[in-house]
């Protein structure tokens, strides 16, 4: 947000970009390489949090796979389904966000973000229905488990790790929607142009991990 | 640039500057919404003092409990609870940030003639989260009596009537701010480096810094995971790491040392770097294989990655990943081993200086040899087993994390404290100290190799008599070490107020930070500066100063 105040219109339609920070000064180059290298770091760092769990997942897969059959076709494919469409094509809508902020529109990038937004949204009331869905059928994790549809051993394994998983993922969706509606804010002011849009594309990249990541968990949760 | 240096060298009294970043807005808030990095650094610096005070404390309480055999200060319970303030503490509030985040903040910018880290604001964000993570940690140990050890073995620590939420959550909250920390680093060096500074024109403390910022970025987010894993399982019992429930205490031990193995080089990598910097300056000596010091670096924050399983060799492993983890830790042996030849190397018909942080770069060979040989001597699946969870493992990793990174960090805190405060310490107090360090180093835990072999485990309470005699030796050194530090703390407090003004040079030393004022002005240099010369670059033609013997380099 810095000194925005500050910044003017340009004929093109949108705000002049800000100043080159005092100690990139005279290098702008190497300052827009920084901030998208230093969001690429981050974003390994996320994949290093989710791999954990994901070595949890391939542990008690290994160690109850009837249990984890079991579970998996108690999941409706059809909201997972769902779900993944909605994700995918919000992704598709964010790049585009990104490509009309990369091209000083402004608006059009807001409304392709709201869009997103929405659909992010989406995402999310799907999956409390699926959450209810599973509270009412105590298909819980550890000691809350009381599903009797499962009947070989390891059942509550799989709750665990669909819950976290999904839990973590639905957190990181939530992250990703205040990002997008933070940079979808900054649209509607019209701060971006050619020279100046690392916010949406930061923000999009990180968009685009949170589907990656559900990516992998739709396969390996619902359809494997 | 260098000839204003050399000339404030020769010639004259050196005269402190009168514009630099410490009295460059003097507000408190200009101190505590800092982003200058010089600035963080020093916040960094005092919470870090506090906690190294705090895990001495607890230190000093554990070897007075085990004067005698039985109880002698404290209760069972609170003695558990005293290692695991006391681990947790020294690791996470101490050692992590003590090096990158202290030294590596205030002199990575000015290493590589930046003005500043390639993004400040979040440098000040992660200097608060580490607060903000250190106050929740220690408040949870505090109020809710963790006992379990730094380590949070699941399924004790998922099962103990003692609060182990809080920790976990301050734990995470830490991981955020070394995370921002080695990520701005990462950016930094590949962004801001000043014309003509090539990769391998870096300063090594910068490829230290470089490898140990790696291991923070992709180490950290596991433990972050793994703490909230147990928190969850401990408030919610999800029964995750628990057995009874289907879940695998193992898989815990593997996803708390995938992080907590590469710690340790988070820890004693940038005590390399420090030493690398030292022992060039102090044996006016070119440095001997650069390349090599810089690329083992790397190396060892690679190897590091799969060398976790060593952890769990008694703890149900199979013998084939058991054999595969001890070679692959051996390895570390390897590129550590290329480090010492070299240094050695340097020092070999160097001109050197018998200073205070040349003492501390010897004791660092010496600890870092001795505990790397023990290290290696554990990584024998055999003898593991025989020495496992015993004082060995204790005096082992002590020598290794702390003898060499606290080594490190002193040899590097008087070796800077004129160019962070611009001013001398008393140099023969600060032998003195030295002296009492290392000689108090070795007498805390060389007792505690013999006391492992000869089999008394860690974490105990009460011990049998015939183990008497080499505790109360531990204790006696672990007094020479706290009147060692208390020492500094005087000398050093004096000098901050009271020392001869240093000049911007007054190690004679090439590194690239020494060519500005000291302490510096707030953009670090008055002139873009220029590099002529490579880092450690001793040859006399190649800059000329008659003040200095140097070493002749062929």
């Amino acid at each position: 947000m810095e000194a925005t105040s500050a910044r003017v219109m340009t004929a093109e339609g949108y705000l002049a970009p800000p100043p080159t920070p005092h100690h990139y000064e005279g290098n702008p180059a190497a300052h827009k390489h920084a901030v998208r290298f230093g969001m690429w770091l981050f974003l390994a760092t996320e994949i290093l949090l989710f791999a954990g769990l994901f070595v949890g997942y391939a542990v008690f897969r290994t160690d109850f796979p009837e249990a984890f059959d079991q579970a998996a076709r108690h999941l409706s494919l059809f909201l997972g389904t769902t779900n993944t469409l909605l994700l995918l094509t919000s992704s598709l809508t964010v790049a585009l966000a990104h490509h009309n902020a990369e091209h000083g529109k402004n608006r059009n990038a807001f409304w392709l973000l709201l869009v997103s937004i929405a659909m992010g949204g989406g995402f999310l009331c799907i999956k409390a229905i699926e959450y209810t869905e599973k509270f009412r059928e105590g298909a819980l994790p550890g000691r809350f488990f009381a599903f009797s549809e499962i009947t070989a051993p390891g059942g509550p394994m799989f709750y665990v790790v669909y819950f976290f998983a999904t839990g973590l993922h639905a957190l990181h969706v939530i992250v990703g929607m205040s990002l997008l509606t933070w940079v979808a804010i900054r649209c509607w002011h019209k701060e971006f142009s050619p020279t100046h849009y690392a916010p949406v594309e930061n923000a999009g990249l990180y968009w685009h991990l949170v589907d990656l990541v559900w990516i992998f968990l739709y396969p390996l949760l619902y359809l494997v | 640039m260098s000839s204003s240096a050399s000339s404030a060298a020769a010639g004259g009294p050196a005269v402190f500057p009168e514009h630099h970043y410490l009295n460059n807005g003097t507000t408190v808030r200009s101190w505590l919404l800092t982003l200058d990095h010089k600035r963080i650094a020093l916040l960094y610096l005092s919470v870090v003092m506090v906690s190294f005070l705090l895990g001495g404390i607890f230190a000093m309480v554990i070897r007075l409990e085990l004067l005698t055999p039985g109880p002698t200060i404290i209760e069972a319970l609170t003695y558990n609870r005293m290692f695991t303030l006391h681990g947790v503490v020294m690791i996470f509030l101490f050692m992590i940030p003590a090096i990158p985040a202290v030294f590596g903040n205030f002199f990575l910018p000015i290493m590589i003639g930046a003005k500043d880290v390639a993004f400040p604001r979040w440098n000040l964000v992660s200097f608060y989260l580490y607060f903000a993570g250190a106050v929740l940690a220690l408040w949870g140990m505090l109020n809710g009596g963790t006992d379990t050890g730094w380590t949070f073995y699941t399924p004790y620590s998922t099962t103990t009537a003692q609060g182990v939420l809080p920790v976990l959550l301050g734990v995470f909250v830490i991981g955020f701010s070394s995370i921002l920390t080695g990520l701005n680093f990462i950016v930094t060096i590949h962004t801001l480096r000043a014309p003509g500074i090539t990769w391998f024109k870096l300063p090594l403390f910068i490829w230290a810094l470089y490898g140990t910022a790696i291991i923070q970025v992709l180490a950290t987010p596991v433990i972050g995971l793994v703490a909230m894993l147990v928190a969850a399982e401990s408030a919610f019992g999800f029964g995750f790491f628990d057995p009874a429930r289907g879940g695998d205490p193992v898989l815990f031990q593997h996803l708390f040392w995938f992080y907590s193995h590469p710690a340790v080089y988070i820890m004693v990598l940038p005590a390399m770097g420090v030493i690398s910097e030292t022992i060039s300056a102090y044996s006016r000596k070119n440095i001997f294989g650069y390349s090599m010091i810089a690329a083992s670096s790397l190396g060892i924050a690679f190897v590091g990655f799969f060398a976790w399983g060593h952890h769990l060799f008694t703890s149900g492993q199979s013998a084939f990943d058991a054999g595969a983890f001890a070679v692959i830790s051996m390895l570390v042996g390897v590129f550590t081993a290329i480090k010492v030849f070299n240094w050695v190397g340097t020092l070999y018909k160097g001109a050197i200086a018998f200073t205070a942080p040349y003492a501390y770069i010897c004791g660092f060979l010496f600890f870092l040899v001795f505990g790397g040989m023990t290290g290696i001597a554990l990584a024998t699946v055999s003898l593991d087993i025989h020495w496992q969870d015993t004082y060995f493992v204790v005096a082992h990793f002590h020598f290794i994390m702390v003898g060499a990174v606290i080594m490190g960090f002193l040899a590097g805190l008087h070796y800077w404290f004129p160019k962070m405060f611009g001013r001398t310490y008393h140099e023969g107090w600060a032998l003195v100290s030295a002296a009492l360090i290392v000689l108090g180093f070795n007498a805390t835990f060389i007792p505690q190799f013999l006391l492992g072999n000869a089999g008394m485990p860690r974490r105990y309470y009460e011990y049998p008599e015939r183990f008497q005699a080499l505790n109360v030796a531990s204790t006696a050194g672990s007094s020479l070490l706290a009147i060692g530090f208390i020492i500094i703390a005087i000398y050093l407090g004096f000098a901050l107020k009271y020392g001869p003004v240093a000049g911007p040079n007054p190690w004679g030393s090439r590194g690239y930070e020494w060519m500005t004022p000291s302490p510096p002005p707030t953009e670090n240099f008055d002139v873009t500066p220029t590099f002529a010369h490579p880092p450690h670059d001793y040859t006399e033609d190649a800059v000329g100063d008659p003040d200095f013997a140097h070493a002749r380099t062929t």
